[in-house]
């Protein structure tokens, strides 16, 4: 069921603050909630939430056997679906226009821009591979959802660790955790996304990081995924009011700093999580 | 490496269509129709304020190299149509015609790369061709790197080895209204290729009015030959 649209009064009232370059909830128009993170007794399980976005994210991994076309090659899959846990707006089995774009975008930012390298996942060529895979769950949508599930998929990637393995001649061994200290996955880089909402009059500045009311009420987004190695991995404006090219290249730049902002903040809560799991034996 | 391929378009009439047109970049070929304004199929998709825009892709089998079945319901295909209709949203004047609708059904014959902006150019012609109220053109090209060096119009062949980036631009405002890049590519040269991706719009947007210029002459043309007299013909 489509909720009903916000109200006159609500709609005037949140575009005439903003055109003040006021939001809502208080903050400036290019300043992100501030994420946080929540690690579960697992590895690899991690609820990521922003302001009142929440999304869990759980790693898990088996072997299986390759593709015969890429013997080499690791799976990846992102089961993604939203349930009408985080909002009445998402029904099970009719994706909306907006669970196709997340879920898309997901598998653009976490897989096809190869963020774990799959080679790496590779046991026995031919034979054994590692099938990681990678589910959301989607517990409250207080906007931007899409951003806190890329953040809580790639936070869980990093957090993850599989079994290790030893192969003599054709024999696979794994390695209890108790055993052997478990392997984190090869990561290439680590992608951020952000979005950032546009309204329909032309002098309210850009948002990002919109709240639920403003992702509804905005005429447009541009979803920018990137590394804090300033490389796009993907940038999405999928139609939306019409911007200038100097608009675009300034939310880039927006963009470039605030990736290298995420990168260290999600380093050192990852840092700080492995370090209360380290146990002393003495 | 600033080269566009050879662009093809036709905008005669295709069976009960009220607006058509066939565009091939190169070797990518794309069929367009449009129906409408009309009333809605179903009831509960008609705003009270404006028209709805409905747009459906299919892709031909036997489009790409290895043949492949995709079926309605691939998320790859139900993103395409919802980039589609989001991108001419805007620009379609849609409160001229409230409570109707207008359908666009793309059908990809042939494709070697540059699939998005041939699906948006040919719907831009056929929404013309059909007589709808538009803003401005919209025009896509797609543009890539090749180590340092930025390209225009990729065939498949290029789109798989080098990062790529889809553009579409309103050429009177020079704004942009779509922008997609699925690789990585380091902003610097984003930049650069996205600013001579902008340029290549305009360029496109010259042939699209060419076109439609030549479609409405070939139709005033014998909208005169059918109201003249038999004798006035001869002069």
């Amino acid at each position: 069921m489509r909720p009903p649209s916000p109200s006159i009064p609500e709609k005037e009232f949140l575009f005439s603050a903003l055109k003040e370059s006021l939001r809502l909830d208080g903050r400036l128009p290019l300043e992100i909630r501030t994420p946080t993170f929540k690690f579960g007794e697992e590895l690899g399980w991690v609820e990521c939430s922003l302001g009142k976005t929440r999304v869990l994210a759980q790693v898990d991994g088996k072997m299986v056997k390759p593709q015969p076309e890429r013997p080499f090659e690791g799976t990846i899959t992102i089961v993604s679906e939203i349930s009408p846990m985080a909002s009445t707006e998402y029904e099970i089995g009719r994706p909306s226009d907006e669970e196709v774009t997340i879920t898309r975008m997901l598998d653009k930012v976490l897989r096809r821009s190869d963020a774990v390298d799959k080679e790496s996942l590779c046991i026995l060529a031919g034979q054994r591979v590692w099938h990681i895979r990678l589910t959301l769950h989607f517990l409250a949508d207080a906007g931007n959802l899409l951003d806190c599930a890329c953040l809580a998929g790639i936070v869980a990637l990093k957090h993850f660790r599989r079994p290790d393995v030893e192969v003599i001649g054709d024999e696979v061994t794994v390695h209890e955790p108790t055993e052997r200290a478990p392997v984190p996955l090869a990561i290439h880089h680590t992608p951020f996304c952000f979005t950032f909402a546009f309204f329909p009059d032309a002098t309210t500045p850009p948002v990002i990081d919109p709240s639920h009311l403003e992702q509804r009420l905005s005429a447009g987004l541009v979803s920018i995924a990137l590394n804090a190695q300033k490389e796009i991995c993907v940038l999405q404006k999928l139609g939306g009011v019409p911007l200038g090219t100097d608009d675009i290249l300034r939310l880039v730049d927006v963009a470039v700093g605030k990736a290298k902002e995420m990168h260290n903040l999600v380093e050192v809560q990852l840092r700080e999580d492995w370090a209360g799991r380290k146990v002393e034996v003495r | 490496m600033f080269e566009l391929r050879s662009i093809d378009i036709d905008l005669g009439q295709q069976g009960q269509a009220d607006g058509s047109a066939v565009i091939t970049h190169g070797l990518t070929h794309v069929l367009v129709s449009v129906f409408g304004p009309r009333e809605a199929k179903m009831r509960s998709q008609t705003m009270h304020d404006r028209a709805n825009i409905n747009v459906e892709v299919s892709v031909a089998a036997f489009s790409t190299g290895d043949r492949r079945k995709r079926s309605r319901g691939d998320k790859r295909i139900l993103e395409f149509a919802a980039t589609i209709k989001s991108t001419f949203e805007p620009v379609v004047q849609t409160g001229l015609y409230p409570r109707s609708q207008i359908d666009i059904f793309i059908q990809v014959v042939q494709q070697d790369g540059g699939l998005l902006q041939a699906c948006i150019n040919g719907t831009t012609l056929a929404l013309m061709s059909a007589g709808i109220p538009m803003l401005d053109f919209v025009c896509a090209v797609s543009g890539g790197v090749h180590s340092t060096h930025p390209l225009l119009d990729l065939t498949t062949l290029e789109e798989n080895d080098v990062p790529n980036v889809t553009i579409a631009v309103m050429p009177k405002t020079r704004k942009v209204s779509l922008v997609t890049m699925e690789t990585r590519l380091h902003v610097d040269r984003f930049e650069e290729v996205f600013r001579v991706a902008t340029e290549a719009a305009v360029v496109i947007h010259e042939e699209m009015k060419a076109a439609i210029m030549a479609r409405s002459r070939t139709l005033i043309a014998s909208m005169k030959t059918g109201s003249q007299q038999p004798g006035e013909m001869e002069e």
